[in-house]
């Protein structure tokens, strides 16, 4: 009891002291020069916070809905304590930007270049991860099937696939570049065979996922492969096929990001970011950074979605 | 799972053993070369043009045979031949002092070298962090949320800033690659520990309880050796991903040494052959390292009395 | 913790050595019976808070057991048996009421490992031989390697599992599974055994057999036992008192002396007029505590 009153006096407190700083820090007086006892505040800031977050966490409400809200305040909050500290510590010891940049000054950027971000997205979302992505992931899947079909395919591709599933797959980026030129279509490429072993793995093991009673059911039903196929085995694999999406939406990313290093026409996130830091203009690679986390989460977070409303009768998703 | 008879079941039956052991040798050699076929026919028909074209330049009338055997034997070809790689990997590995900026060993070692840094530093960080996120509530609740998101974001994406950063300090070389694979693979292993040492079961943990056994008891005698298993999965991920990102690490810098380097200086001046056998040395770098571990994953679950599998 | 270990091995090894065959010595015990109870129980509740409002787990429980008895609880799921069990234990918190254990509160007696517990499942910790799973609380309690050898020996010998020591724990069947757990929680001596359904998960011929094995222990070690069951023949035929509870609240709604049955008891009592006469009254208390409820 003692220790959740005092969080919940704690937290409004060191909300307002975290307000302060930040006005105080961007005051021209402190910029770049905060004295010793501006740190001690910060200091003291900082322990008040662990304070205030150690009682939210051991809070626990009655009622279900204030208990998510509290479960979810806390990391909301250690997080927008983290980026505090970053702002504080940046601007109070005037770091120079060229090695970190404050988030304030990332914010601001990224808000500056809306339009090239825009472009990047475009380039490196929308035409390479998303085309190569559907690509790679329905060939997997379509590989699966067959090598389901064929027990020798499968017992000849299984063991590959997960060899290949371990390899720095991402090396093939300056071949492809070479195959399909430096547009998008080579990212894509490297995307495809990132994303095809997962798929190929996780599905050839969800088909399997199925048990022998249910198995043994459809059999009594005297139902053919398909009929099983389709009202048995592939619902009992679709966590495995949504493990392989939530995967590959993030390898996907990485891949064509990482394959824009190689080469690509004036625009792309990776493109963006090795010429930014070959500029040194750090602010502009943390904005694209920034981009490519939002893509990336929302993207993670759109295939979980759907796979919660298509799998809702996992055990995991029971309460 | 608890209701078989008194009588003692013999360990796996000898026969069920040798199916397993002979399983899938067989399709897999098939379907390897099934691949090998594939990459030939791939290497006569993306070439085809090329070698017909250089020959045509030169004014050089040959026969169909002969523009297919020229296929396989080109300088620059769009693919090279499985065997133009392997004798490009044995000319750069067998042939060629170790000393040597030729050598494809140097560079793999190079790259290895801070992979295994980085790994390291990764394995380090990241089970120091299990445990605290284990023991301190307020960790868990406010620190464990973020490390399973952030799996979710392309992290590989800032490695260029962390080389380019690290160098304007005056760090450069192994360093700042170890930490870009150490900050890659300490997630995985974070989050596999973490589901470990949480695993064992409210009775176990009810046990150790009876005995009013100490934090650090329950913690070497139950929580650890339960966590064995999680933590080797999470391993394997991460020294896959740490030689990932000791690659991705080599790229930005324009690149002096290492694997990494060797692929891209192979896309800068064309050289196909290069690229693939640095491909296949990565690869097998790769498998290498994550073979390892899961040896010592063998060699350590069979001194705990694991079911073989 | 070296004192410790060291205390709990003296009164270990002079009370072990006591118990192989009933020693004339051991007689003078039930002597003492001005002694306190071994469970005393007064006036006990434990309420949950759940989302749809409060479970009343145990309601107003009064109890005493008396040294080397063999008490079992018995009645339907949600009566708050196992919870009973637990809270003798201290691994749940009563809200009201009394508890001693050997005279001291159930924590204290938990810290002065007065008990050992013996789960549904054997929970066996699986990277650990038999033997190193029975060793393991003497492990814990800082006892010295040759001591716990012997130790674990001489109980997986009392289980009838010689022979076993190095097999890891899936190479055994359920039975001797459990069977281990039980020699592991011999090992260190515990005046008081606390089992909870330890063969529910069992078939009915191992349980049987497990049942008639583990009378004879009780005989031969005079400890005190407190044992959970759903099965009223196990009940029945293992204990000199059973205790029937009911649910919402939970509580106890009959006691019943079954001692005059014996000590030594063969499985063909069961069909026995005395035997099939406790189980009659067993149901009937079953019966009552459930006429409210479906």
């Amino acid at each position: 009891m003692n220790a959740s009153s005092r969080a919940i006096v704690l937290t409004p407190l060191v909300f307002l002291g975290c307000l302060y700083a930040l006005n105080l820090v961007h005051s021209p007086a402190v910029t770049g020069q905060a004295g010793l006892g501006f740190w001690c505040f910060i200091a003291f800031l900082w322990l008040a916070s662990i304070v205030a977050l150690s009682g939210l966490s051991h809070l626990s409400p009655k009622s279900a809905t204030l208990r998510r809200l509290v479960g979810l305040s806390v990391p909301v909050l250690f997080g927008a304590f983290l980026f505090f500290l970053w702002e504080v510590i940046v601007v109070g010891a005037g770091v120079p930007s060229v090695l970190m940049p404050a988030p304030s000054a990332i914010g601001s950027r990224f808000a500056a270049s809306l339009p090239v971000l825009r472009d990047d997205f475009v380039q490196t979302f929308v035409k390479s991860v998303l085309s190569g992505y559907v690509i790679g992931c329905l060939s997997g899947f379509v590989v699966a099937i067959i090598a389901d079909r064929v027990p020798f395919l499968r017992r000849g591709l299984l063991p590959l696939g997960n060899f290949v599933a371990a390899l720095p797959v991402i090396g093939i980026a300056p071949i492809m570049v070479m195959w399909f030129g430096f547009d998008w279509p080579s990212k894509a490429a490297v995307v495809v065979v990132m994303t095809f072993f997962p798929m190929l793995v996780n599905t050839v093991t969800g088909l399997s996922a199925a048990g022998r009673l249910e198995r043994d059911l459809m059999h009594s039903y005297a139902a053919g492969y398909w009929t099983t196929l389709v009202k048995l085995r592939l619902p009992a694999a679709l966590p495995f096929i949504f493990n392989a999406l939530k995967i590959n939406s993030t390898l996907a990313l990485i891949g064509a990001i990482v394959a824009e290093f190689f080469g690509t026409p004036i625009v792309g996130m990776g493109f963006r970011i090795s010429i930014e830091v070959a500029r040194m203009s750090l602010d502009m690679v943390w904005a694209e950074i920034a981009l490519a986390a939002i893509a990336g989460s929302i993207f993670y977070g759109f295939v979980a979605l759907v796979e919660r409303g298509a799998t809702f009768w996992h055990p995991s998703y029971r309460t | 799972m608890t209701t078989e008879a008194l009588s003692l079941p013999a360990r796996p039956s000898p026969r069920k053993a040798a199916r397993r052991k002979e399983g899938n040798a067989g399709p897999v050699f098939v379907v390897v070369l099934a691949i090998v076929a594939l990459w030939y026919t791939g290497t006569i028909l993306m070439n085809w043009q090329g070698t017909a074209d250089a020959f045509a330049r030169a004014g050089e009338a040959r026969s169909t045979s002969e523009i297919l055997l020229a296929t396989m034997e080109q300088e620059r070809p769009m693919l090279p031949a499985p065997h133009q790689v392997f004798a490009e990997l044995k000319k750069t590995t067998i042939d060629t002092p170790v000393t040597s900026r030729r050598s494809l060993l140097y560079h793999a070692w190079v790259t290895l070298s801070s992979t295994l840094l980085g790994f390291g530093l990764g394995v380090l960080l990241g089970s120091v962090l299990a445990v605290s996120i284990v023991h301190v509530k307020t960790l868990e609740r406010s620190l464990m949320p973020w490390i399973i998101s952030s799996q979710t974001i392309p992290i590989l994406a800032i490695a260029p800033i962390i080389i380019v950063v690290l160098g304007s300090i005056g760090i450069t070389g192994l360093f700042p690659k170890a930490i870009i694979s150490a900050y890659l693979c300490f997630f995985p292993i974070t989050i596999s520990m973490v589901k470990g040492l949480t695993s064992p079961d409210p009775m176990q943990r009810d046990l150790m309880r009876t005995y009013s056994a100490s934090l650090a008891q329950t913690f070497w005698k139950l929580r650890l050796p339960a966590s064995l298993p999680y933590l080797f999965t999470g391993l394997k991920i991460a020294v896959a991903i740490s030689l990932v990102g000791a690659i991705v690490g080599e790229l930005p810098t324009g690149a002096q040494a290492g694997l990494g380097a060797r692929l891209l200086a192979g896309s800068y001046y064309g050289q196909t052959i290069q690229i693939w056998a640095a491909l296949f040395g990565a690869a097998l770098l790769a498998s290498l390292l994550v073979a390892l571990v899961g040896l010592a994953e063998r060699f350590l679950s069979r001194s705990m009395g694991a079911r073989p599998a | 913790m070296k004192p410790k270990g060291e205390t709990v091995l003296k009164r270990v090894t002079e009370d072990f050595m006591g118990d192989s065959g009933a020693q004339p010595g051991l007689s003078a015990e039930p002597g003492l019976a001005s002694r306190a109870p071994v469970v005393d129980i007064q006036g006990l509740s434990l309420t949950y808070e759940a989302a749809d409002g409060p479970v009343y787990a145990l309601s107003n429980v009064d109890l005493q057991i008396e040294e080397g008895e063999f008490v079992s609880f018995i009645g339907p799921s949600g009566c708050g048996k196992t919870t009973l069990l637990r809270v003798i234990a201290d691994l749940e918190q009563p809200n009201g009421g009394h508890i001693h254990v050997n005279g001291v509160s159930p924590s204290e007696a938990r810290v002065r490992r007065d008990y050992g517990f013996i789960f549904q499942a054997p929970a066996l910790y699986p990277w650990r031989t038999i033997q190193k799973n029975v060793e393991l609380p003497l492990e814990i309690f800082g006892i010295p390697k040759a001591e716990r050898n012997e130790r674990s020996r001489r109980q997986l010998e009392l289980v009838n599992l010689k022979g076993f020591e190095k097999k890891f724990p899936w190479q055994l069947s359920g039975g001797m599974q459990q069977r281990a757990s039980i020699a592991r929680a011999l090992s260190f001596d515990p005046k008081l055994l606390l089992m909870d359904e330890p063969f529910g998960a069992l078939d009915e011929i191992v349980r049987d057999h497990l049942n008639e094995q583990l009378l004879k222990l009780w005989d031969k070690t005079r400890k005190t036992v407190l044992f959970v069951t759903h099965s009223i023949p196990e009940a029945v035929f293992l204990s000199s008192k059973i205790v029937v509870m009911s649910p919402r609240p939970g509580r106890i709604i009959d006691v019943i002396d079954a001692s005059h049955l014996g000590r030594e008891r063969k499985l063909e009592i069961r069909e026995t007029p005395e035997f099939l006469k406790i189980a009659h009254r067993v149901r009937e208390g079953l019966r009552a505590g459930h006429s409210y409820d479906d």
